[in-house]
């Protein structure tokens, strides 16, 4: 029970600088969880260093238990006041499984991050936020930053039915617009993200697009954009094992040359990824 | 290399002197070279013991009467690490062999590690009077090595190097490899307040994620990490200075040196079609996947392919662990591919020998040109290019051309790349005022090891771009000094 985490000393007046000279160890205690839907959980993770050090975009890698693998997430937010970042999981297999079990004072194996290249993040006139499924949780903080940098945000957000719509009133404090669709219609339009996404562009100029979610729905959105020759940008979601560059196992094809979405990632120009490849590539170990 | 003076006082000892005289140098010349015992090859192709079993201490005993214990030892000019390796040698010859385990940690951190993968032929055992006067065979300055720190280790008296009082001054080391091991020991025998900082969530760096199992067990690298527990150094896993923490935490910290040790870790692909088929990876995944993640291991959560025709591209050691491991996850097809031929593969020749032992065929003189999936995009074949030798090339070795037209498909369903690796970037693009070069390494001095930030030293393949564990470890050490002479100059 060592695994621990080093911290800045601001925690408490007791441990002052010259008092204690490096730090607090802490552990990665889970202090909150909720869940989102039926398979979908949102955890507040104890992570001082990270939750201070991380930008939109970031991500960790989390191991659950000591056999457990090396899984990426991309941080949905963080406090640093708190000294916390929080996490949306979706329950889709083994190590998420795991994951979702875990409870409110129970401690994360193994957590270490920020990792991977944060949003280029800039006032680029009016951006459409596409995020589909539990990709709404990573697309947060990157609405908050877009906004902020004096950005019209438009959030589009999709999924299959109204449950699966997630964290639609933190989206709301920071869009300026929030168009819900839904696949089957219970809540929001009826339709695809495609459809949303495609309404903005034909009604007002649309600078940036940004989209994370399923690969396959990245690509749709990416083929619309394109069609339409609006800058896109997608975080992309592979398997990997280490998270920093040393294996690989993320590999994808962005503009014909094989990119790292671990470090040269994890968001690259969408109209130039080979989501095929990755689509083929997620299924690997399936 | 320590100065003649010393080498000199240290073998004039009353009792070296006296060992020299229990024996002619001629009856120890006659001595044939020991032999080291080995799991048979049927039997461990099915398991991932080690193949080299280590000698007994007859056999220790006899080989260490070879040594002559030379007036001018030119073995320890091979080792970057300059153990001396007369004394080390001598003390197992008269039965002390915890004092000999002392004096291989007096300048190497690791011996257990160093006297298992230590390429010796080509470093200490390439420069012993044996192979340069005698032209026979060294003295198995590695086995010995590799004895000495073992007998140790077993006997329950693991010793631990003398520290210098505490000076209170903090240093942070990047990474927990070789180099970063070799120089957090040094730096600790020095007084110093050091912290490790490993991004994964294992100590050891390439020692424990790279090198497998049946050539360096973990439980010999966590041994070696506990003395330097012992010896005050403190350890943090899963966090990367740079991100985790940044250059200004640090100093914030309190933290006055930073010793930059994050390796080489970016695999080498080849870029050619096909490469990002399913089944095809880079070693460094394959190897991770197995030693660091356990995932041969049925209670692991992480998955393997276990490939029955596999194909690993590449001649270093690299390729030589990954194409033995294969064999040992049920590969009945496990091939070496290699552009060149045998005579310039990196790799060390046990490694070579120790592979077709366990029946891996090698391809020589070929290079993959492409590579063809099935329709779910599982690589199924890959077509090899033969080639011959022209003239040498930069690197000395003969160049490989292609012999036109002429072309083979294999039938593959894994195939390994392991053609090299480039430094980490994590590091360098993180830290402000480094100065990296066009392949991604740390320019530093030759002799201090210091960088362009001058309280930022750095060492091992970060700066060589990929190298030996030793080598990374003599750039450890080099930088303790070179640091420790920084910072009495500066405070």
């Amino acid at each position: 029970m060592k695994k621990v985490y080093f911290c800045k000393i601001k925690l408490s007046p007791i441990y002052s600088r010259k008092r204690i000279s490096i730090s607090v160890f802490v552990m990665n205690k889970i202090v909150g969880k909720e869940y989102l839907s039926d398979k979908v959980v949102k955890f507040e993770i104890e992570a001082p260093l990270i939750a201070k050090s991380r930008k939109a975009g970031h991500f960790v890698i989390v191991r659950i238990g000591k056999k457990g693998e090396r899984v990426p997430y991309t941080i949905a937010s963080a406090d640093p006041q708190k000294g916390t970042i929080t996490l949306v999981v979706q329950n889709v297999g083994k190590s998420s499984g795991k994951f979702c079990e875990l409870n409110v004072g129970d401690y994360i194996t193994d957590l270490v991050g920020p990792l991977g290249k944060a949003t280029h993040i800039e006032n680029f006139g009016t951006v459409v936020c596409a995020g589909g499924g539990v990709g709404i949780a990573p697309m947060l903080p990157i609405i908050e930053a877009m906004k902020k940098a004096g950005n019209k945000v438009i959030a589009v957000l999709a999924a299959r039915t109204k449950e699966l719509v997630i964290l639609e009133n933190e989206v709301r404090q920071f869009a300026d617009e929030v168009i819900i669709m839904t696949d089957d219609g219970s809540y929001g339009k009826k339709g695809l993200v495609t459809h949303g996404v495609e309404e903005v562009i034909q009604r007002e100029k649309v600078d940036l697009c940004v989209t994370i979610g399923p690969a396959i729905m990245m690509k749709f959105v990416s083929e619309l954009t394109k069609k339409y020759n609006i800058p896109t940008i997608a975080s992309l979601n592979t398997i990997m094992v280490d998270g920093t560059g040393m294996c690989g196992a993320c590999r994808v094809t962005v503009g014909g040359k094989t990119k790292f979405v671990c470090v040269d990632g994890p968001e690259f120009d969408a109209h130039q990824v080979d989501f095929d490849e990755m689509l083929m590539r997620l299924k690997a170990y399936n | 290399m320590p100065s003649k003076e010393y080498l000199q006082a240290e073998r004039n000892q009353p009792w070296r002197e006296a060992l020299r005289k229990t024996m002619k140098n001629k009856e120890r010349t006659d001595l044939p070279r020991v032999k080291m015992p080995e799991q048979q090859p049927d039997v461990r192709i099915h398991n991932f013991k080690e193949v080299n079993l280590g000698l007994t201490l007859q056999q220790a005993l006899s080989e260490s009467h070879r040594c002559l214990d030379c007036v001018d030892p030119t073995c320890i000019t091979g080792c970057p690490v300059e153990v001396n390796i007369p004394k080390f040698i001598k003390n197992i010859e008269r039965g002390e062999i915890l004092e000999a385990a002392k004096t291989l940690k007096d300048t190497n951190t690791l011996p257990a590690v160093c006297g298992r993968v230590c390429p010796q032929e080509r470093q200490c055992e390439s420069q012993c009077f044996y192979v340069k006067k005698l032209k026979k065979e060294a003295v198995a300055i590695g086995y010995l090595e590799r004895f000495a720190a073992d007998y140790e280790r077993e006997s329950g008296h693991i010793s631990i190097p003398a520290t210098a009082p505490a000076n209170g001054i903090k240093i942070a080391v990047a990474g927990s490899g070789p180099a970063g091991l070799a120089f957090a020991g040094d730096m600790a025998k020095m007084g110093y307040d050091v912290t490790v900082f490993e991004a994964l969530h294992e100590l050891g760096g390439v020692l424990r994620y790279g090198i497998p199992e049946f050539r360096l067990p973990n439980t010999i690298v966590e041994v070696e990490i506990e003395g330097l527990k012992k010896m005050g150094v403190q350890f943090v896993t899963n966090c990367i200075i740079g991100k985790t923490i940044s250059q200004e935490d640090l100093k914030e910290m309190g933290y006055r040196g930073l010793f930059i040790g994050s390796g080489a870790g970016l695999p080498n692909f080849m870029h050619i079609p096909g490469e990002n088929l399913i089944g095809v990876m880079s070693c460094n995944e394959y190897l991770t996947r197995v030693n660091l993640m356990q995932a041969a291991d049925p209670e692991s959560d992480t998955p393997i392919h276990r490939g029955k025709k596999v194909a690993v591209i590449g001649g270093g050691n690299t390729a030589m662990d990954a194409v033995r491991t294969a064999r040992r996850l049920g590969a009945e097809k496990a091939m070496i591919v290699y552009r060149r031929s045998e005579e310039e593969m990196p790799a060390r020749i046990e490694e070579v020998k120790h592979a077709k032992e366990e029946g891996i065929e090698f391809f020589t003189l070929h290079n993959p040109l492409r590579y063809e999936g099935d329709e779910n995009g599982h690589v199924q074949r890959m077509l090899l290019q033969r080639m011959k030798l022209g003239e040498p090339d930069a690197s000395g070795r003969r160049r490989p051309i292609p012999i036109e037209g002429e072309t083979i498909w294999v039938d593959v369903d894994e195939v390994i790349v392991s053609v090299g690796v480039s430094p980490n970037p994590l590091i360098p693009s993180s830290f402000a005022g480094l100065e990296v070069t066009p392949h991604g390494t740390i320019v530093v001095d030759d002799e201090t090891m210091q960088t362009g930030v001058e309280y930022i030293f750095a060492g091992g393949d970060i700066v060589r771009g990929g190298a030996t564990v030793i080598l990374a470890m003599g750039d450890g050490r080099k930088a303790a000094k070179g640091m420790d002479a920084w910072l009495k100059k500066t405070l």
